[in-house]
């Protein structure tokens, strides 16, 4: 068990992340930001960082984020605190035709 | 040998086509599978020719991809190639434009939706944003078309490098003469049939621009209703639709080398984007629009589909090829410079984009 923040990554941007289908943020016993989490995790990883959010820091419109089983859009958006042992989910919403 | 590559972007991915003989062509792709391709640059200035493709995922967002092996292998900028700074609180949405500079081989342009457009001095692989254009007064009332508020078209000045031409739905023409610093709204003579006032400064609905090959103060414009000739370089435009089946339609190709030679694909009308009469259909003029001829052999009938505004491009043969693509998936040549047409691709998602070049 990590007590760090785990992100897991969809199977489309794993090859962005040198094959890992999942990443991990150390944090501190302070829960921190999900931004701060995001931040963190892609800060080596700009083109993820720019598949999940805009320049201007927006999550774009058709990817769902999840923290522990729950859409962040629903709970606070990237201002959500998230502590040690959060697990983000990283997903593509049912989009397309 | 030459070679002639036509590439094919559509809402579902990038196809190369190729051809020895402009006669039998081979089909390769898709290549991002899933992504919409609705810019293309085939840079030819150096060596080994670059492909610089815009692609845009619903999911996650636009970026700009580049080959320099003819779609063997891609590249993308690992910061990303292109984006708003951050004072802007702007985000790219989509890369509708991808154009090679004609005075220096390392610059490329490009321009997005929002409105916006860009500069590159290394070849496409970052790109910075034209301050002068996204600083204009006239910004907060430029409209969005339907297909997004975005600049389409980018024209450079073959013998003046501080010159350029910019389009765009809705907004119209702009031109600077001061290498981007200034713009000035250049659509006189431009209808906007949708507007109270139909002839306003700016906010014209000006669907593709081209320049003529052998004078470059005359261009052709297609608009959402209306086409267009200036030979005062954007100064003024009158009238070309005379002799046309309709004055509606997204695309214009100029000659590649001949002087007043254009081709158009019509569309019946607003309310109605289907090729007139039913039988898809290119117009060409030998006489900067003073004339127009049919082009339709080779072409189906009835047909019921819709050529988008850059979805046509003509390659640089001395008889140049014309090829365009259409909403239902098919792509057309004509080596002929439009007498006839036939069939390279069929079975595509919605073509967005066709651009061709000659490789040597």
């Amino acid at each position: 068990m990590s007590d760090g923040v785990r992100i897991i990554l969809p199977a489309v941007l794993r090859e962005l992340a040198d094959g890992a289908s999942e990443l991990v943020v150390p944090v501190g016993v302070e829960a921190v930001s999900l931004r701060t989490v995001l931040d963190t995790a892609f800060v080596t990883r700009p083109l993820i960082r720019a598949r999940i959010r805009d320049e201007t820091g927006a999550l774009r419109r058709h990817v769902n984020v999840f923290v522990d089983g729950q859409d962040v859009r629903r709970i606070g958006g990237l201002d959500l605190l998230v502590g040690p042992g959060a697990v983000v989910h990283i997903l593509p919403s049912v989009a397309g035709g | 040998m030459t070679r002639t590559l036509v590439a094919i972007g559509t809402r579902k991915g990038l196809w190369l086509a190729r051809s020895n003989d402009r006669n039998t062509w081979s089909l390769d792709g898709p290549h991002f599978l899933m992504r919409e391709v609705p810019s293309i640059g085939i840079d030819t200035r150096h060596g080994q020719p670059r492909l610089l493709v815009g692609v845009r995922s619903e999911h996650w967002g636009p970026t700009i991809m580049r080959s320099d092996d003819l779609g063997q292998s891609w590249d993308e900028t690992p910061e990303g190639a292109i984006h708003f700074p951050e004072d802007t609180g702007a985000a790219v949405e989509r890369v509708w434009q991808i154009t090679p500079d004609v005075h220096d081989d390392d610059v490329v342009w490009a321009s997005t939706e929002p409105q916006a457009l860009w500069h590159s001095a290394d070849r496409g692989e970052t790109f910075s944003l034209v301050r002068g254009l996204w600083e204009h007064p006239h910004r907060p009332e430029w409209g969005a078309g339907f297909g997004g508020a975005a600049i389409h078209t980018i024209l450079p000045h073959p013998t003046d490098s501080a010159e350029m031409l910019v389009a765009m739905s809705t907004g119209g023409v702009y031109r600077t003469a001061d290498g981007g610093e200034s713009w000035t709204a250049s659509n006189t003579g431009i209808k906007a049939p949708y507007q109270p006032d139909p002839w306003p400064e700016f906010g014209q609905c000006v669907h593709k621009v081209a320049r003529d090959s052998a004078n470059p103060a005359r261009l052709y414009a297609q608009n959402h209703h209306g086409v267009y000739r200036s030979d005062d370089n954007g100064g003024t435009w009158t009238s070309i639709a005379g002799g046309l089946p309709t004055d509606f339609g997204f695309t214009v190709v100029a000659h590649p080398s001949r002087g007043d030679t254009l081709w158009l694909i019509p569309v019946t009308a607003d309310r109605e984007r289907v090729p007139p009469g039913g039988q898809l259909q290119v117009q060409r003029s030998s006489d900067a629009g003073a004339s127009w001829m049919t082009c339709s052999e080779g072409l189906p009938a009835p047909s019921y589909t819709c050529v988008l505004r850059d979805a046509a491009a003509a390659d640089t043969h001395e008889q140049a090829g014309v090829y365009f693509g259409t909403r239902n998936g098919e792509v057309y040549a004509s080596v002929d410079e439009g007498e006839s047409f036939a069939r390279i691709a069929e079975q595509l998602p919605d073509v967005l984009c066709v651009r061709a070049a000659v490789l040597r």
